[in-house]
């Protein structure tokens, strides 16, 4: 390995590091305050690595991973989202478990799977940056030990996701046994000389399907999701909805164009019926719920299959740039949204002592008592209903515009009735913060110290800023592409 | 630049009308009203600049530069989206109606209002800085955008200060038009979409989308989306039903905005956006659209007459009267078009001072139901003076801008399609009777009220009456001279009729 391929690994060669120095402080001094001063730092650094490697992009570091723009954007993506989970995790385990420093560990090494997802470009890669990011989540999911919520979604998220990776695995091994090889390249070059009709291909497209619909939570694979959204603390939840999905998504989708997948037509049509199913059935359950927490799980379900019609445009060879770029902006801009969302749920339920639940009537009234925080839940509640202005127009502008460019119209009905359905169920979130005299007082003393304020304010700006000035990013993002 | 500058003034008065709560809690309304003041000179001093004789030029239509002013900045080059706005007498009238109704909802919530009362006066702001941007706006996505954005304020404005439903209103009002403004994104992007596949580069600015070679089905499908889109705001029959709901629900100044400006937006969006972009779809789908209209006129002046709530009457009415725009606006002739610009200011107008007094009944016998009113011109006889003026006003008598306005629309139907005059003219008689019957019902006759009541009952004082006093004058002079109006929009709708081939037989009705 020369000097210039380690450089292209900066980022995750930071993130092991740093989890490996933390792991060291843990086992000689315990010091929260330390343990997460040293976790944001990691963090900070793995993100500002990505630029010097960028540098050396693209460049394929031994078979296993690339170190292209794309897949360097998004590392730096998900160690800032790892940032934004650390911040609003310090005071929500503060308040819970008597020793929280390996809930940070767990973060760091939860993130380089993420990362190395990111970087993925080979079969193997894609199980240990899955299986990293699976695993560090079951045991984020059932860190506060005190309560039986978390162990319940825990165990479920264990069996759920496990059966989904062995059903992935054995997807993996047919594609093997078809082509002989496991590079993403290599597969699209073997695939293209088997027969369509092949039913091992078939079954082995099928169970790779499956797998990868459990993890994104895409109706039918979708049970796990509420139960274990709800149940998980607040902070991981934002970073299993955003980070976890946003890797696993992009993973789909370099496997995807890389394998040249889309050349068939019958995984096409199965996309497109996944898709619409997830649009219309998580918009509609999302309706049927008070805890806002389920709400939002069962939106991201939506919203997985808004992104999953981007999949779909990439049948034709002429709107694939299109469409990889609708991709990754959506993914941005979801990835922003969801944690600012989820951020504002977990300073609420940082005062519920055993609840991990925050009901309709909790936040209500919360615009006259913090303004703030309710401005950040009004403008990533706007953004995921995609209002102008914020970054989740831009995106839904994106899905659009892909969308039309392929003529695909039954999916666009399915995305313009799961919009209008969406708006309901976030407008009600906002006409309870705006209540006036609201019964309950739960919230006058959700905290808010300066990091709060500051972190809110930072992500009130990028949703915005992605939403009123897309252009330095959409330009990068063509440069990339 | 300097139309940007106007919305900026909007804006930005709102953010310190909000601040300024911490200070003082008369101060927000202050600052609302020299923001729209400030509005109003920047806008007069923008057109000071301007040679005279240009208020007279048919501006082309497909030319930017011909128009009043026109100012663009490239916003989202990947996509050729910029903030292209630009300004011809439509646009100018219609900003002018929506600054002169912006302080009148100022003024009719100056007491109304106690909670909050920094953040209500934002909101007001920047509603009407949203609405300013959809006059203006000439970049298609910018439109929409301004479209959705001026949603959120009066979204907020319902479900804040509004009366005891105003879940239910608030969420009705912003679905109805956030999905039927979603159709008309769709239809917006697909349109471009055409654009880049024909001129080979993205566009969303009107004057490259307007003459677009499209498939005829494709082309009706589109309008669709924007006609949708439109009359949902209008709004015309059966679309309307959110209507009643948020105006009833809305407090006074919302009330005011909403009726005398938000539905104005939707008769410009068909008569900027959906028929010129589309001139041929909308001319196969013109029957379908004035028998919306005409529908529209007798559904909603025979609910008026049924309704017990004085808002709701007022909301019903309004349903009536934009029937007529619609018609208007489809019989596509010079003098139609002139009645539906002329009824959208004099409706603007009529309504809001309807949706005054109505929040001023409520404010002074907390009830809305004229069941229990009657009699009331003897307690308060300058409001009762002030009510039968608008009432009057609205039902079309000659002399005020209503009966100008419903004149020429019918002058010009008449030329295309009789039938739908003869079906609009019912109308007139059932505007007649709802109003003079609301009229009776709360001013005269016997008094409903318990004696506790009557006695406290204030008349208008001097800012009531100075706010009713403006909006009589403005009636009374476009219904007796509404000539300078006219001439203000010729040359729109010459320039608008010359992008729209018309059909020989309406042309030569046509003057």
């Amino acid at each position: 390995m020369s000097t210039a391929d380690l450089l292209a690994l900066l980022p995750l060669l930071v993130l092991s590091v740093g989890a490996l120095l933390l792991m060291l402080q843990i086992a000689f001094i315990r010091n929260v305050q330390f343990s997460s001063a040293l976790t944001l730092l990691i963090f900070a650094l793995a993100a500002l690595s990505c630029g010097p490697a960028t540098d050396y992009a693209p460049r394929l570091v031994t078979p296993l991973l690339i170190a292209d723009k794309l897949a360097l954007l998004f590392t730096a993506l998900f160690c800032l989202a790892g940032f934004v989970t650390t911040v609003l995790s310090m005071d929500y385990m503060q308040r819970r478990g008597d020793q929280p420093e390996e809930y940070y560990l767990l973060l760091i090494l939860s993130s380089l799977g993420a990362c190395v997802l990111a970087y993925a470009e080979h079969l193997g890669s894609l199980i240990l940056g899955m299986e990293l990011l699976s695993v560090a989540l079951y045991a984020l999911i059932a860190y506060p030990d005190k309560s039986i919520l978390p162990l319940e979604a825990a165990s479920k998220y264990l069996v759920l996701s496990g059966a989904a990776s062995a059903t992935l695995l054995f997807g993996f091994a047919l594609l093997y046994a078809i082509t002989g090889s496991l590079g993403f390249s290599d597969l699209g070059t073997q695939l293209a000389t088997q027969p369509s009709g092949n039913i091992m291909l078939l079954v082995a497209m099928a169970l790779i399907l499956a797998g990868l619909g459990f993890k994104l939570s895409l109706v039918p694979f979708h049970m796990w999701t509420p139960d274990v959204y709800q149940g998980a603390p607040s902070p991981v939840t934002g970073f299993l909805a955003s980070v976890a999905k946003a890797a696993i998504f992009l993973l789909f989708l370099r496997l995807f164009i890389d394998a040249k997948l889309y050349r068939y037509n019958m995984l096409l049509n199965c996309l497109a019926l996944v898709a619409i199913l997830s649009m219309l059935v998580g918009n509609v359950l999302a309706l049927q719920q008070d805890n806002i927490k389920r709400m939002l799980s069962y939106s991201s379900i939506a919203h997985m299959g808004y992104l999953l019609i981007i999949l779909v445009v990439c049948g034709s060879s002429n709107n694939r740039a299109l469409a990889i770029e609708a991709a990754s902006y959506y993914l941005i801009a979801y990835t922003a949204t969801t944690l600012a969302a989820f951020g504002l749920l977990s300073l609420i339920s940082a005062q519920q002592q055993q609840r991990e639940n925050v009901l309709l009537d909790d936040v209500s009234g919360l615009f006259w008592q913090q303004p703030l925080l309710a401005g950040l839940m009004l403008i990533a509640l706007l953004s995921l209903a995609g209002i102008p202005l914020t970054a989740g127009f831009v995106a839904k502008f994106y899905i659009f515009s892909a969308a039309i460019s392929g003529y695909h119209w039954g999916l666009i009905a399915a995305l313009i009735l799961g919009s209008a359905i969406g708006i309901y169920y976030y407008l009600r979130v906002i006409f309870y913060m705006s209540k006036r005299n609201s019964p309950s007082y739960t919230l006058a003393s959700t905290a808010s110290g300066w990091h709060i304020s500051s972190l809110s304010t930072a992500l009130m700006i990028i949703i915005l800023l992605l939403g009123t000035a897309p252009q330095p990013l959409m330009a990068y993002l063509r440069s990339i592409l | 630049m300097s139309l940007a500058l106007l919305l900026g003034i909007l804006l930005a008065g709102g953010l310190v009308a909000w601040l300024s709560e911490r200070w003082h809690k008369d101060l927000p309304r202050w600052l609302s009203l020299v923001t729209i003041g400030l509005a109003l000179l920047q806008l007069v001093s923008s057109l000071n600049v301007l040679a005279p004789d240009s208020f007279t030029l048919v501006p082309d239509g497909r030319d930017a530069s011909s128009w009043l002013i026109h100012y663009q900045l490239a916003w989202i080059p990947r996509f050729g989206i910029s903030f292209e706005l630009a300004m011809d007498g439509l646009s100018l009238l219609l900003v002018l109606l929506t600054l002169l109704l912006g302080l009148v909802a100022v003024a009719s919530s100056w007491t109304e209002i106690d909670f909050k009362p920094g953040f209500f006066q934002a909101n007001l702001l920047w509603t009407l800085a949203g609405v300013c941007g959809v006059f203006l706006a000439l970049d298609l996505l910018l439109f929409f955008l301004f479209w959705e954005v001026m949603l959120i304020p009066m979204y907020l404005l319902i479900a804040i200060w509004g009366h005891e439903n105003k879940a239910y209103a608030a969420m009705k009002f912003f679905i109805f038009t956030q999905v039927s403004g979603l159709l008309m994104l769709l239809s917006i992007i697909t349109l471009a979409w055409q654009g880049y596949v024909h001129n080979g580069y993205y566009s969303f600015s009107y004057f490259d989308l307007l003459a677009l070679p499209l498939d005829s089905t494709l082309a009706y499908c589109l309008m669709l989306g924007f006609f949708i889109a439109f009359v949902v705001k209008l709004p015309a029959f059966p679309v309307h039903t959110w209507l009643p709901d948020a105006h009833t629900q809305a407090p006074t100044a919302g009330s005011v905005l909403l009726a005398g400006i938000l539905l104005k937006t939707g008769a410009y969006g068909l008569m900027r956006f959906s028929i010129p972009l589309f001139p041929e779809a909308s001319m196969q789908f013109a029957h379908i659209a004035m028998s919306l209209g005409a529908a529209g006129v007798i559904y909603g002046a025979v609910l008026a007459f049924a309704q017990s709530d004085f808002k709701r009457l007022v909301a019903y009415s309004s349903v009536s009267h934009m029937g007529f725009v619609l018609l208007g606006l489809y019989a596509w002739n010079s003098l139609a078009m002139q009645g539906a610009v002329m009824q959208m200011l004099a409706h603007g107008v009529s309504t809001a001072a309807l949706f005054m007094m109505a929040g001023a009944l409520q404010q002074r016998l907390h009830t809305r139901n004229m069941f229990k009113m009657g009699g009331l011109w003897y307690y308060m006889p300058r409001m009762g003076a002030c009510a039968l003026f608008f009432a009057v006003a609205s039902l079309g008598l000659p002399g005020l801008g209503n009966f100008v306005a419903e004149f020429l629309i019918l002058v010009g139907l008449f030329a295309v399609s009789p039938v739908m005059t003869a079906i609009a003219t019912l109308g007139l008689i059932t505007a007649a009777v709802y109003s003079l019957w609301m009229m009776q019902q709360t001013f005269q006759g016997k008094t409903q009220l318990a004696t506790k009541t009557t006695a406290s009952l204030q008349d208008f004082g001097g800012r009531e009456m100075f706010t009713m006093a403006a909006m009589m004058l403005a009636l009374l002079w476009l219904g007796l001279y509404p000539q300078p109006v006219l001439d203000l929009a010729q040359p729109v709708i010459d320039s608008l009729q010359a992008l729209v081939t018309i059909s020989p037989q309406i042309a030569e009705a046509s003057l």
